[in-house]
């Protein structure tokens, strides 16, 4: 059974093993840094499908598949598929999965849902209600584009703060037992809302949101950052990620080498013009599910604490002048044994 | 957060830190590009006079020339990459205003020639044209009660 500690933390008293992950990407993300690490890299945008939509649940189902085949798992095994994405009422979930029959919780976080996905499976499955489940979202830049910003032809320029939304999906399957990391602990965030009304700065926005879950999680849990080998926000940028050095310092927090940006890993930010790094859905799941899993896998790397942000907003609100509220949802993973 | 920072405080921090805009590129690419699709215009009038036609229809025939280029330099997932080197550059032109007509035309075919293209093409240039009007109407009138006092 799942406990609390302090005021926001969560400790799984039985936990769930990360069995397995595997991440799909597109192209340009398959030209980054991480390339090797994917384990499939798609170059056609609409992934055989007739719009991006449909790419998108295209690439969420091939990467559950993928994730099955490599646990040696079959859908049937699963209890629960947590998933979610950018999509208006987070239809390319709910699309990929309409012919698996398994019971399916659609959520949505805006660039956090990775993290929720794996704190709600973690609880279920911590609590006895599963056995086992996949948690998968993803973020596609076209459908995103679409949704958030112009028509892909339209000839603009993006502001120095803005960042590029990752075409990509992650999953990882959770299990009572196994073989693989295990998490430990969740730290779920409140909203924090710091009154920034720019849609291409999310960075900034999220970055108050990052450090208030971090420094909630370390109090709660009553450990020193140096506990952890990695510490890993999902997608702040470059910017927003010196915003949030600069916040942790302030309470007298040093995040050193071990903290980087999931958005400043999946790209290039020199050579891949893509302003600040990546963000989405899919931009901290793949990372986790691919690159992070496999150093924890080799025992690279033993701790690593999860913060992905999210801002969540809609462009409807952002016309009527509103700020953007964010969250930040933080995951412990540990090799325990 | 256990050190509290006001919003003000923090939206001035965020103000100060953020990386600028590179104005002095920007205004250069945009000088250059709009200046390019300018000259390139120019050719086609220059061009249509030294064929004998007469100027009112030259400039109308430059324009409909140059929307037509936007439109297939669009077509041809060109026309994106020259308005992200040259932003207002090659916004302001009457290409530009034609990009703008068509890239939501192509995006959103998908969802039918009614509720799709129909619908949606104006998605960017419905404005321009709401306040184009509604200007050109004002500047009429105002022109019109001229003329009646003078």
């Amino acid at each position: 059974m799942s406990t609390r500690t302090g005021k926001q933390t969560v400790v799984l008293s039985n936990p769930p093993v990360v069995i397995g992950g595997a991440a799909i990407v597109g192209k340009k993300e398959g030209d980054g840094p991480l390339a090797r690490y994917f384990d499939q890299i798609i170059d056609d945008e609409y992934f055989g499908e007739k719009s991006f939509e449909k790419a998108e649940s295209r690439l969420l189902r091939d990467t559950l598949v993928k994730t099955l085949d490599k646990c040696g798992k079959s859908a049937s095994d699963l209890h629960f598929i947590i998933s979610g994405d950018l999509q208006n009422q987070c239809t390319a979930a709910s699309y990929a999965f309409r012919d698996v029959q398994v019971p399916f919780l659609g959520i949505y976080g805006a660039c956090s849902t990775m993290a929720e996905s794996l704190s709600i499976g973690a609880i279920l499955i911590d609590g006895g209600a599963a056995e086992m489940t996949a948690c998968i979202t993803s973020s596609h830049f076209c459908s995103a584009e679409k949704q958030f910003r112009y028509p892909l032809e339209f000839g603009s320029q993006r502001t120095p703060t803005a960042q590029w939304t990752v075409t990509g999906a992650g999953c990882i399957l959770l299990e009572k037992q196994g073989n693989g990391p295990v998490i430990t602990h969740l730290t779920n965030g409140t909203i924090i809302d710091m009154g920034i009304k720019d849609a291409n700065n999310m960075g900034a926005a999220m970055a108050p949101a990052a450090c208030d879950t971090i420094l909630r999680h370390l109090e709660d849990t009553g450990r020193n950052i140096d506990y952890y080998d990695m510490v890993l926000t999902g997608d702040l940028g470059s910017f927003g990620r010196s915003i949030l050095i600069r916040l942790l310092k302030d309470n007298g927090i040093e995040p050193g080498d071990r903290y980087n940006d999931c958005g400043c890993m999946i790209f290039d930010l020199e050579s891949q013009d893509v302003v600040c790094g990546g963000s989405g859905c899919g931009c901290s799941a793949a990372v986790l599910s691919s690159y992070v899993l496999e150093l924890m896998n080799q025992r690279k790397i033993n701790k690593v604490l999860f913060v992905a942000t999210g801002a969540l907003l809609s462009p409807t609100w952002i016309q009527q002048g509103d700020s953007i509220p964010c969250i930040a949802h933080a995951v412990s993973l540990e090799n325990i044994q | 957060m256990s050190k509290k920072i006001t919003r003000h405080e923090y939206q001035h921090l965020v103000e100060k830190t953020m990386p600028p805009s590179r104005v002095f590129r920007d205004v250069l690419a945009a000088f250059v590009t709009g200046g390019l699709i300018c000259t390139i215009a120019q050719i086609f009038f220059m061009g249509m006079e030294s064929l004998g036609v007469d100027e009112e229809t030259a400039y109308m025939l430059t324009t409909v020339i140059m929307i037509f280029l936007g439109a297939v330099l669009t077509g041809l997932n060109i026309y994106d990459k020259i308005g992200k080197f040259g932003g207002a550059g090659a916004s302001i032109p009457v290409t530009g205003f034609s990009n703008s007509i068509v890239s939501p035309a192509m995006e959103y075919k998908k969802e039918g020639y009614v509720m799709g293209v129909g619908a949606k093409m104006f998605l960017i240039a419905g404005p321009v044209l709401v306040y184009g009007i509604f200007a050109s109407v004002v500047a009429g009138l105002i022109y019109y009660l001229w003329i009646q006092v003078m």
